[in-house]
């Protein structure tokens, strides 16, 4: 059943990819419903899955690293769901469904076995970890808004823009949803180290310092950018690298943790 | 029943000619109930614009409506009226062509179909429009709304102003609260920030050689003058730039701005330089923020869209025929079939 509801959330973001794909190709640019609903339909499958996942563990189901990066995927297209609808930045569905879609099938082709976890759960340790996560959840949509922000500014810088110009998001707006998603992930992230503080858990040590260097990076990014000293192009290929530094981490972090 | 179209319009008549024919809104009213005198003609609508005025009427004999309307205008221009006409299916298809702008000057542009709408309020509204010509504009309604969803004839901006209002709006979003600076109070800058006025932008600063032509030009559009040694103190508020001054060099230049843009604070500018010789130095456009457009670049995103435009006609006739055709069987099925042929003419 499990791997039904993670084929079937992969299949949705499949097909929400291939329809963006198949839209561009005709030149028009307007993805609309059918990739939101694919979207929606992606994180209930995966929401099915992770429920699954959590009631066979008797804890948040992040146990390995195939986990980790479902709940990822799942984080970022929940958080997709409901900035996508707040700000109505077009094509932004268009630029996460092919990240949701990667950590997806990089899950699918990782080994995952049932942890059982046959000792009660400490409620600061679970917090600490589904935080962790949903901030990067934020920080992989920020990078999506980076991203959005660089085609689009390369667009204006270039004098010749091609189609896709029309239907992007003016920068200023991708910049701002940029920075808000930022400062939403710095306080998850900021939530669940104090979370982990709550728990007891270790604050030495290669995965705290990861952690710690990750949560560094980007808040020294949000204070260039609050303080001016990081323009539009700046900040934004920063927001990307950050996220790109943070998926890479990722692992590490994961086979640092405890809960491995 | 047949449908009559006969008009003229910018590519078969002067402005000089077209301005002659133009009818007022005042005169609408009027004018419709003489062409519903005319012998044969059971309904009439009439479209004046500056690029065309049309008749279509509902006419079982298109001939004498034609030469009712000949009449007509020629009177009250004072001169023979060089019409076209159209009936029953080029008129359709001309309507339709109308509507869905592929017949204005510049194609695919969107005003035409509110036009169009208003005429046929006003037939509606003063009792000359008969059910077919009610089924006729509702059906172009259907036809302009189609071909703009289906199609991109209305991509992208097609003249200088409608290109720096789209580019201020993919860099700032809503321009509501942007502040616009015009430097040498040309022609051009002064129809450019209007543009971008007719999208929000209430605080335009003008700053001129001539203090007085800044002074004329702020109270024109609604701006505030500004000494020409003064428009650097004002740079750190201003979002838009529009330069158009007689410079014999270049007066935006990296050096100049870089410590302008420190007072920034990473906010973005865009430049837009009209001036032949340019007043700004084409490096500016690499600086972070700074996003800088010439006369040239806008108007070949212009010349662009027009291209894009023009390479949609097809699409644009393929969908237009089609409901041509739907609405000919409707008239078929709602009357005998008329045995009266009617070629065009001129």
């Amino acid at each position: 059943m499990e791997r039904i509801a993670l084929l079937a959330s992969t299949l949705c973001y499949l097909f929400s990819f291939g329809h963006t794909l198949y839209i561009l190709g005709a030149g028009r640019f307007q993805p609309g419903r059918f990739n939101f609903l694919a979207m929606a339909l992606g994180a209930l499958a995966q929401t099915w899955y992770l429920c699954l996942r959590g009631a066979a563990e008797h804890s948040c189901p992040i146990g390995n690293l195939s986990e980790t990066l479902i709940f990822l995927s799942w984080s970022i297209a929940l958080i997709y769901l409901v900035i996508g609808t707040a700000y109505r930045l077009s094509l932004m569905g268009a630029f996460t469904a092919p990240l949701v879609l990667l950590l997806q099938i990089i899950a699918l082709l990782l080994p995952s076995e049932v942890h059982v976890s046959f000792f009660r759960p400490n409620p600061w340790v679970e917090t600490h970890a589904a935080l962790s996560l949903v901030a990067y959840g934020a920080f992989g949509l920020a990078c999506v808004a980076g991203l959005m922000f660089l085609v689009q500014e390369g667009q204006l810088k270039s004098r010749r823009p091609a189609p896709i110009f029309h239907h992007l998001p003016p920068i200023s707006i991708l910049s701002e949803a940029t920075m808000r998603l930022l400062w939403i992930g710095f306080l998850l992230l900021t939530l669940s180290f104090i979370s982990g503080l709550l728990a007891h858990l270790a604050v030495a040590g290669a995965k705290f310092l990861f952690s710690l260097l990750i949560w560094l990076i980007y808040a020294a990014i949000l204070f260039a950018a609050k303080s001016g000293r990081l323009g539009g192009r700046r900040f934004a290929t920063a927001v990307s690298l950050a996220f790109l530094l943070a998926l890479i981490l990722l692992p590490v972090i994961e086979r640092l943790s405890g809960r491995a | 029943m047949n449908i009559l179209c006969a008009g003229l319009n910018h590519r078969t008549a002067h402005l000089d000619v077209r301005e002659r024919f133009a009818v007022r809104d005042s005169e609408m009213e009027d004018l419709l109930g003489r062409l519903r005198s005319i012998e044969g003609v059971s309904g009439a609508v009439m479209l004046s614009t500056c690029n065309r005025v049309e008749l279509y009427a509902s006419s079982l004999c298109p001939m004498r409506a034609l030469e009712g309307f000949r009449t007509i205008l020629s009177e009250r221009a004072g001169v023979e009226a060089p019409l076209y006409h159209h009936a029953t299916p080029q008129a359709v298809r001309h309507l339709f062509r109308v509507a869905s702008g592929l017949d204005s000057m510049v194609i695919g542009e969107t005003e035409i179909l509110g036009q169009v709408k208003k005429a046929y309020s006003v037939a509606a509204d003063a009792g000359t429009a008969t059910r077919p010509l009610h089924k006729l504009f509702q059906h172009a309604f259907r036809v302009a709304k189609s071909v703009r969803t289906e199609t991109q004839i209305t991509s992208g901006p097609t003249s200088v102003g409608s290109v720096a209002v789209e580019l201020a709006g993919k860099i700032f979003g809503s321009l509501e609260d942007r502040r616009v600076m015009i430097l040498g109070a040309g022609e051009i800058s002064e129809r450019t920030a209007r543009s971008l006025q007719s999208r929000g932008v209430r605080s335009v600063i003008v700053s001129n050689r001539t203090y007085e032509r800044a002074a004329q030009l702020a109270a024109e559009i609604g701006g505030m003058a500004l000494h020409f040694d003064h428009w650097e103190k004002s740079f750190a508020d201003i979002d838009i730039l529009i330069s158009s001054t007689n410079a014999p060099h270049a007066i935006l230049t990296p050096e100049k701005l870089a410590p302008l843009l420190k007072l920034r604070r990473g906010a973005p500018l865009f430049v837009i330089d009209l001036a032949v010789p340019r007043d700004a130095d084409p490096a500016i456009n690499e600086m972070e923020g700074v996003f800088l457009y010439d006369i040239d670049s806008l108007e070949q995103i212009a010349a662009l869209s027009l291209d894009i435009r023009r390479q949609e006609v097809v699409r644009c006739e393929s969908l237009i025929e089609q409901h041509v055709g739907g609405f000919i069987s409707w008239m078929r099925s709602i009357h005998a079939p008329e045995s009266h042929p009617f070629r065009r003419t001129a």
